[in-house]
């Protein structure tokens, strides 16, 4: 197949012929970052720009290392020491960055739909690397990327994702990749935390880690975010880690292969024990490896399309 | 004053006082129907051949937001009624939360110079419930009816204090005034964007339950109940809201009702993808409203269709979802949308339509509006019913743009509007 879109926003469009495209293209980047010389020059006189509104270390890291691989150069924006404080729209920062001839802009925003804007108003590809609480695209190829590699399948797998749904861009870009490419997906939370309708997606829904655990081939184990909790009402601390969190007793009940994933950063003693984080089910540090294959085939692939509509258009 | 003759020949003449609907002229002079039925033989300065094409009052619509004083960089009077005349509109109620909010007789007498200086159409005054719209002190609502005001609200908000809704209602009812209820509890709202439910999950934002709509629609009707007061529940947007309009009108409590254009034409649906013109308050429901929306007005639940015409700048809506205005325009487009949703699928009769979109907002409001008897004033609007036209961006004659049907394909042109016996407006 040619890839043709400008932009990666979301997995909820992706067909299942898309997906299969990116990881088929990851899997060949990951041949190249265990080869001596990591690098190629695929991307080689583009600049990729990091336009992150919001903190993050691991994805921005994981872009900027994906984009010098490919040989393009990379600039890094941080919102807080940019002209977004001086009051300027993201609409014209994102013009003011294509205008320095930026070609690839991946972008963090707290506002769902941020990505999804600035793609409407940018001839520059963009990429999304999580908006609100919409959609986490690259986070969840990876996480689909490595259980692929681990268990050889998608299709038939039970997955469950463990902790605060209704929050999570990476719940939201997991349930859509896992279920349009065959898994049965499982989400487990206070019922609080399960957002409406979402039964929809074709997953089910339950509050019992036990049952969550019990038939899963693998989990995928969420971030609290206690810091969204405006309302005072989420679980304290303790009382999640009793009730929700991974422990290597809870998963005596699980089988004995199961996979352990989660996006990072951990929050040790709360979602997971130290023992599951390090223990030989998690594949953890795997998944941040494997970040770098997938956003390498993400930019890959945007840059190839917009190349192929300037060719056509010449 | 010797105005014009205009003589409209031979179209089919939907009279919704009397269930008129035939073909036949209509003569027009001094600003009156002076005539109806055949015209042959009278002389007029002015014929429109109007066969084929329907002739109707022109709408009268009970909430439109135009903006002035205050904000004229999205809408001035004189501005928002050109766009009116445009969408077959010659009457309109404007909404009160300007700046100064309409709460005071010094603020009707500003905003009236400003009409009187520069309205194309009647621009009818609503004031305020509460001062400022706080929610916090009555209006002088006795002294706001003295001035001209022909209903009260505090539309944008909804007056949470249930105590001095109460008084509200007890002052409208003495002094006879309408009150039109912004019904929304904004504790159960929030700052959500988009209808709560399996759109505002798959797009990550929060999200504005029905419930937050219809609580406050039975608690407003309640106290209509016990009041005694004539109350008009604004925007309703969701089937429960109108079984407990249904209920209360059964049970003869003095309530009417408005939706707009885009509840009865679109869903949540239509957000998804993230485009501020699909965002409104209350907000784009789900199929199944828009369903029972499209009933309630068949069935007459809903008495009147408005356009609750919100301009807003590019810069207030060319931003982050959660952030962006709420709010669409609707003034040049709510006539056709209607044609094209209810008329033509057979939803509603074109005497249906005229009465929801003229008879019945002129009865509810009071005026001598929304009839093409002998006698009444000459306010029509003569429309293509047939032709197609698509909504563009650049011909909108609103200040603002800010459209959720933009580049939508409606069937029914207004051709012309008669405003005062004279044409103010043709194609």
């Amino acid at each position: 197949m040619r890839w043709k879109r400008k932009d990666l926003l979301d997995l909820e469009s992706l067909s299942l012929q898309e997906l299969e495209y990116i990881l088929t293209t990851a899997a060949s980047f990951k041949e190249v970052t265990g080869r001596q010389i990591k690098k190629v020059p695929a991307l080689r006189g583009k600049t990729v720009v990091n336009l992150f509104y919001e903190p993050s270390t691991r994805t921005r890291v994981s872009f900027e290392v994906a984009a010098k691989r490919l040989s393009a150069d990379v600039i890094n924006i941080a919102a807080e020491v940019s002209s977004v404080k001086k009051g300027e729209t993201l609409i014209d920062t994102g013009k003011n960055i294509e205008a320095l001839k930026a070609d690839i802009i991946v972008v963090r925003h707290s506002a769902s739909g941020a990505a999804a804007m600035l793609a409407r108003h940018l001839k520059a590809n963009v990429i999304n690397a999580g908006d609100g609480w919409h959609e986490h695209p690259t986070q969840a190829l990876l996480d689909i990327f490595t259980l692929r590699e681990k268990l050889g399948r998608i299709e038939g797998l039970k997955v469950s994702i463990i902790g605060d749904i209704a929050h999570s861009r990476v719940a939201r870009s997991n349930i859509w990749g896992l279920t349009k490419m065959g898994a049965k997906v499982t989400l487990c939370a206070p019922l609080m935390l399960i957002p409406p309708g979402i039964e929809e997606t074709g997953v089910k829904v339950t509050d019992d880690l036990d049952q969550a655990l019990s038939e899963a081939d693998a989990i995928n184990v969420l971030r609290m975010q206690f810091e969204r909790d405006e309302a005072g009402a989420f679980p304290k601390a303790w009382e999640y880690f009793k009730t929700f969190g991974i422990t290597e007793e809870r998963l005596q009940k699980a089988k004995k292969d199961i996979v352990v994933m989660h996006p990072g950063p951990i929050n040790r003693g709360i979602e997971m024990s130290s023992e599951v984080a390090d223990g030989v089910n998690s594949v953890i540090l795997e998944q941040v490896t494997n970040g770098i294959a997938v956003r390498m085939a993400v930019l890959f692939l945007v840059a190839q399309a917009k190349n192929g509509k300037k060719a056509n258009s010449n | 004053m010797a105005k014009k003759r205009i003589l409209i020949k031979g179209g089919r003449i939907i009279d919704p006082d009397g269930d008129f609907d035939q073909i036949g002229d209509i003569l027009i002079e001094d600003g009156l129907i002076s005539h109806r039925g055949d015209a042959q033989g009278s002389s007029a300065d002015t014929v429109i051949e109007a066969k084929g094409k329907i002739v109707m009052p022109a709408m009268v619509d009970m909430h439109v937001h135009l903006r002035e004083p205050g904000r004229e960089d999205k809408e001035t009077i004189a501005s928002g009624t050109t766009a009116a005349l445009r969408g077959g509109v010659t009457s309109v109620l404007a909404m009160p939360n300007t700046n100064p909010a309409i709460d005071s007789p010094e603020h009707i007498e500003l905003l009236s110079q400003i009409i009187k200086k520069t309205a194309h159409i009647e621009v009818l005054i609503c004031g305020t419930i509460t001062k400022k719209r706080e929610g916090l002190e009555l209006s002088d609502i006795t002294a706001l009816k003295k001035k001209g005001a022909l209903a009260i609200t505090d539309d944008g908000s909804s007056v949470d204090d249930l105590e001095l809704m109460r008084k509200a209602f007890q002052e409208a009812k003495k002094c006879g005034l309408l009150v039109i209820c912004h019904s929304e509890d904004k504790k159960l709202s929030g700052d959500g964007a988009v209808n709560l439910g399996f759109t505002s999950t798959r797009l990550g934002l929060k999200g504005i339950s029905k419930e937050s709509e219809y609580k406050r629609v039975a608690r407003d009707v309640e106290l209509a109940k016990e009041t005694g007061a004539r109350i008009h529940i604004a925007h309703v947007s969701c089937k429960e809201s109108i079984e407990i309009i249904a209920r209360a009108k059964q049970q003869k409590i003095a309530v009417s009702a408005e939706t707009a254009p885009h509840y009865f034409t679109l869903c949540d649906q239509a957000v998804l993808g993230f485009d501020t013109n699909m965002k409104m308050n209350p907000p784009l429901r789900g199929k199944e409203d828009l369903e029972a929306i499209k009933e309630g007005l068949r069935q007459g639940i809903i008495d009147a269709i408005a356009s609750d015409h919100a301009p807003h700048a590019s810069s207030e809506k060319d931003i982050e979802f959660d952030r962006a205005a709420f709010g669409v325009i609707g003034l040049e487009t709510e006539l056709a949308v209607a044609i094209t949703e209810l008329v033509e699928p057979g939803i509603l009769s074109w005497l249906q339509l005229a009465k929801a979109v003229s008879y019945n907002p002129a009865k509810i409001l009071g005026i001598d509006k929304g009839k093409l008897s002998v006698g009444s004033p000459a306010e029509i609007v003569v429309i293509s019913p047939d032709q197609e036209w698509v909504v563009r961006k650049e011909a909108f004659l609103s200040k603002s743009k800010n459209s959720c049907f933009l580049e939508k394909k409606l069937k029914g042109q207004v051709i012309y509007t008669i405003h005062q016996g004279q044409v103010k407006w043709s194609l």
